[in-house]
């Protein structure tokens, strides 16, 4: 059935979706950047999904395998995961000067500051 | 000396010195091998500039591997232009920096020029690279140093500017890197010039839409194309001056380039303007974006968030005349990018000296200040006429060749619109001017002293370079046809 055999994509749109809602929606901004974490790893799956040949082996040079999954994904998706490790860090950081200097990291309380004009 | 090998170093020499600056004591120390950093790459691409346009594209392997199995930096007329703008513009702020970043960042400096040198190095890196992939990442290491740059300023709105900036950012990098992922499912490869060769067999891929919607969405959240330039008020508002100077030089044009690029040459323009009714979407955009960012300007009595929504304005200027697609359109692009990031930087480093005397940027603490910094405010007054766009100037130049573009195609209308958003600019300039020459100080207002040399003299040259690109329009004009030569091809039969 070729609903079911794209199931990975299906999975992904998914947790695109949940990612993206929760960056929308959620006023916490601990929980936007869970979101936003959410998001980019549905892009990975997208990827590693792409390298995948249905019977293939692990990338690995061996003795009797011919078909294997191509591991150029696999690398850019490590280096993406390194990228979003690095957004991550600095998103919860900003979230922590954020507390510090409000006292607060929920957006609803801290949208009527900043959309003043001036002080 | 071999100028293909010394290319890359465009790119390395800031990357490498980031993480040695990052350690120097002070803040003398800092700043002076910061902007040597800078000015050798300006130096190296001011060289590349003329031997891409005589000769046509060069193209670096890293490691030796030869495209496409290696990734390779590919540098024609269009990314080595942006390059010079870009590392110029880089080398001309720092001039003016270290007194304002004194007065505005405690503590020693090195860890702050860092970040600015790796936003440097990721800004050059996405302008020469070749590889689509390798665009995602060195647009993550600018966007990441840029969100803490922006950070630091003292105001603590900064932070959430900030942070309102790496989600949306964020959000915008991976759109693109899900178009590339559709790219690469598509075609298996990630080099620019090989995709562009295996794409036109695709025309009827699904796949390759979404890839191209995905790419442009994704980059118009860069771009701050209109209704995605959420972000930028603040963060420009609220950033140290030096940042917000040099992002606003720099930042939203390598955005451009990128959209450029990906639109042009990966796919050709007779299937990006054709599948996609990208034509009308883009000029659409670009008129919402000039109207509303300058109606928005015009109201604003925070100088450096007024400056902001006209940029959006500005991005409104390119866009359209991207969205012609046709030479002298891609030309105006070209141009008005180069001559924007002239002129929003003088305007931005004017407000940034008056912030340095007086710690405010609001329209009302600024009555009767021409009298008492007279340099300052002329040279504000002087880059406004340029971004009204009054002849002899920079910003003239670049919306005449916009005019021409859209008489060309016969928009007479758009030549229409074209002056109208001019006058808006007008308005918002002059209400500046009027508060600072034709209103009295206000009773017990401090003493003002004029800005010191140190800010006064880099201003000053650029907008000396406004006027000097007015005149001599030789290098921009020149450099921006063979940009828009580079990404068009051999003249592309447009719809």
């Amino acid at each position: 059935m070729t609903l079911l055999s794209f199931f990975n994509y299906w999975v992904v749109i998914i947790l695109m979706m949940v990612g993206f809602y929760c960056v929308i929606a959620r006023g916490n901004m601990v929980k936007k950047i869970m979101g936003l974490n959410l998001f980019q790893t549905s892009v990975f799956i997208l990827f590693v999904s792409a390298g995948k040949i249905v019977g293939g082996s692990t990338p690995i040079l061996r003795d009797g395998v011919e078909v294997y999954s191509n591991p150029l994904p696999h690398v850019i998706v490590l280096t993406a995961i390194v990228v979003g490790v690095a957004i991550t860090a600095v998103g919860l950081a900003l979230a922590v000067r954020i507390q510090e200097a409000y006292g607060t990291i929920e957006d609803d309380h801290l949208r009527d500051d900043f959309d003043e004009e001036d002080d | 000396m071999n100028l293909l090998a010394l290319m890359p170093f465009i790119v390395l020499i800031p990357l490498i010195a980031s993480g040695v600056v990052a350690l120097l004591p002070g803040r003398t120390l800092p700043w002076v091998a910061t902007l040597l950093a800078a000015l050798a790459s300006a130096v190296i691409a001011a060289l590349v500039l003329p031997e891409a346009i005589g000769q046509g594209p060069m193209s670096y392997p890293f490691g030796n591997w030869p495209p496409p199995i290696g990734i390779e930096y590919r540098v024609d007329a269009a990314n080595a232009f942006v390059a010079l703008l870009v590392a110029g513009m880089a080398a001309i702020t720092l001039l003016w920096a270290p007194k304002s970043v004194a007065a505005e960042i405690e503590g020693r400096h090195g860890t702050f020029y860092a970040l600015f040198l790796l936003a440097l190095a990721g800004l050059l890196g996405i302008t020469l690279t070749g590889d689509a992939f390798n665009v995602f990442v060195f647009l993550e290491i600018s966007s990441l140093a840029t969100y803490a740059l922006i950070a630091y300023g003292q105001d603590r709105r900064a932070l959430l500017a900030a942070f309102r900036y790496l989600i949306m950012g964020t959000v915008g990098a991976t759109f693109l890197l899900i178009g590339i992922a559709f790219l690469y499912m598509v075609t298996g490869t990630l080099n620019m010039a090989d995709l562009a060769e295996r794409l036109p067999e695709l025309r009827d891929n699904n796949a390759v839409r979404a890839a191209l919607a995905f790419i442009i969405v994704g980059m118009g959240l860069k771009l701050a194309l209109l209704p995605l330039h959420l972000w930028l008020p603040n963060a420009y508002a609220y950033a140290p001056n030096f940042v917000t100077a040099f992002l606003a030089g720099t930042a939203t044009k390598v955005a451009l380039y990128v959209m450029l690029r990906f639109v042009f040459t990966v796919f050709a323009p007779d299937y990006s303007f054709v599948v996609l009714p990208l034509s009308t979407v883009l000029m659409v955009l670009a008129v919402a974006g000039m109207f509303a960012g300058s109606w928005v300007a015009m109201f604003q009595i925070h100088l450096k968030r007024m400056l902001a929504y006209s940029s959006v304005a500005q991005v409104g200027y390119m866009v359209l005349g991207v969205s012609l697609a046709t030479l002298t359109g891609l030309t105006a692009a070209f141009l008005h990018l180069f001559n924007h990031a002239l002129i929003k930087t003088a305007l931005f480093m004017a407000i940034g000296c008056v912030m340095y005397r007086t710690g405010s940027a609001k329209l009302d603490d600024l009555r009767g200040l021409g009298r008492e910094m007279p340099w300052t405010l002329t040279a504000f007054a002087l880059a406004g006429l340029s971004i009204i766009g009054v002849p002899t100037t920079a910003g003239f130049i670049s919306k005449w060749y916009l005019v021409l573009a859209s008489v060309e195609v016969g928009a007479w209308w758009l030549v229409a619109l074209i002056v109208i958003t001019s006058l808006m600019a007008v308005y918002y300039i002059w209400r500046v001017i009027e508060a600072a020459w034709f209103s009295p100080r206000p009773q017990g207002a401090v003493a003002v002293q004029e800005a010191p040399l140190a800010l006064l003299l880099p201003t000053w040259l650029v907008v000396g370079l406004n006027f000097y690109f007015g005149l001599d329009t030789r290098l921009t004009v020149g450099a921006s046809t063979a940009a828009a030569e580079a990404l068009l091809g051999a003249g592309v039969a447009l719809p």
